[in-house]
């Protein structure tokens, strides 16, 4: 089945996400992360960061939550087992840390057929619950033979 | 907060160190808790083989995560990453060597571009494209 292209540009409920050292320090390790900052407060604290900083990649978890409430719309049409993960950017505007209290809400920004597959971007805005910009994640997933046939105005 | 490179110093063709890790498959079950990507195709071999793949693989998501330590390991802070943008181009399965290679494409007085990949051990790249913004 087709994506439904009228989502495009849909914004979706927010989910909080509060963010936790231990947390931190499994993905960190999770990773191969072994720089003392993303494990230590004393020497995050000694590093310039008022408490453990995130690796970069963590921002995932917060767009992988909002992702799911995205991908289980059934407006979408969305088929998760047919979907392959094409590209990924992260917009940084500060690290994300431990204590924050974040929001991260999903939209669908682009959905367009590419051949016979589908290429479908989620865009996950990531701000602290007072509204600070902390980060902007582009996932692109391509979701595979579910193009409709050309020409069938479908 | 000072970044371990001194931007006066970076110059366009300069390499980053470069981050080999052979994947293990605990290395994509301890992702999988950590990150909450529980997707079957990367700890269940009869699921992977069931939708054509040779089994498990790993996921894109953390060999990005190993591209990305070559640049916060060569930046020390991870304040002065502005933006990091791959594009996923092939798999890789557990047993194999992921290599990230990198260097500098451009510099603007403290803004500094980087190019990477991560190749598997055949040198296909498994993650491509790779972008790395850096205010240093």
């Amino acid at each position: 089945m087709p994506l439904n292209q009228a989502l495009v540009g849909k914004a979706y409920p927010a989910v909080r996400y509060e963010v936790g050292r231990e947390k931190l320090r499994e993905f960190a390790v999770a990773v191969g992360e072994t720089d003392p900052i993303y494990h230590d407060e004393a020497a995050a604290r000694a590093a310039g960061h008022p408490d453990l900083p995130a690796v970069p990649t963590f921002a995932v978890v917060l767009s992988l939550r909002a992702g799911q409430v995205v991908y289980g719309d059934p407006d979408l049409g969305l088929d998760y087992s047919r979907v392959v993960h094409g590209e990924q950017e992260f917009v940084y505007h500060r690290p994300i840390r431990a204590g924050d209290r974040l929001l991260a809400s999903g939209k669908v920004a682009a959905a367009a057929a590419r051949g016979r597959h589908e290429l479908l971007t989620l865009e996950t805005e990531i701000t602290t619950e007072a509204g600070e910009p902390v980060c902007t994640v582009r996932a692109t997933l391509l979701s595979r033979g579910t193009a409709p046939p050309r020409g069938s105005g479908a | 907060m000072s970044p371990r490179v001194d931007p006066a110093q970076v110059r366009p063709g300069d390499a980053l160190p470069e981050v080999a890790e052979t994947i293990e498959r605990l290395d994509l079950v301890r992702y999988a808790g950590a990150s909450g990507d529980f997707n079957p195709i990367h700890w269940n071999d009869e699921v992977a083989r069931a939708v054509g793949l040779p089994g498990v693989i790993a996921h894109g998501m953390y060999s990005m995560a190993v591209a990305t330590r070559m640049v916060t390991g060569w930046v020390g802070d991870p304040a002065a990453i502005k933006r990091l943008k791959v594009r996923f181009s092939a798999m890789i399965e557990p047993g194999q060597t992921l290599t990230a290679k990198g260097e500098v494409a451009e510099v603007d007085g403290r803004r500094v571009l980087v190019r990477f990949h991560a190749e598997d051990e055949k040198g296909e790249r498994v993650v491509g494209k790779g972008e790395a913004e850096l205010e240093l």
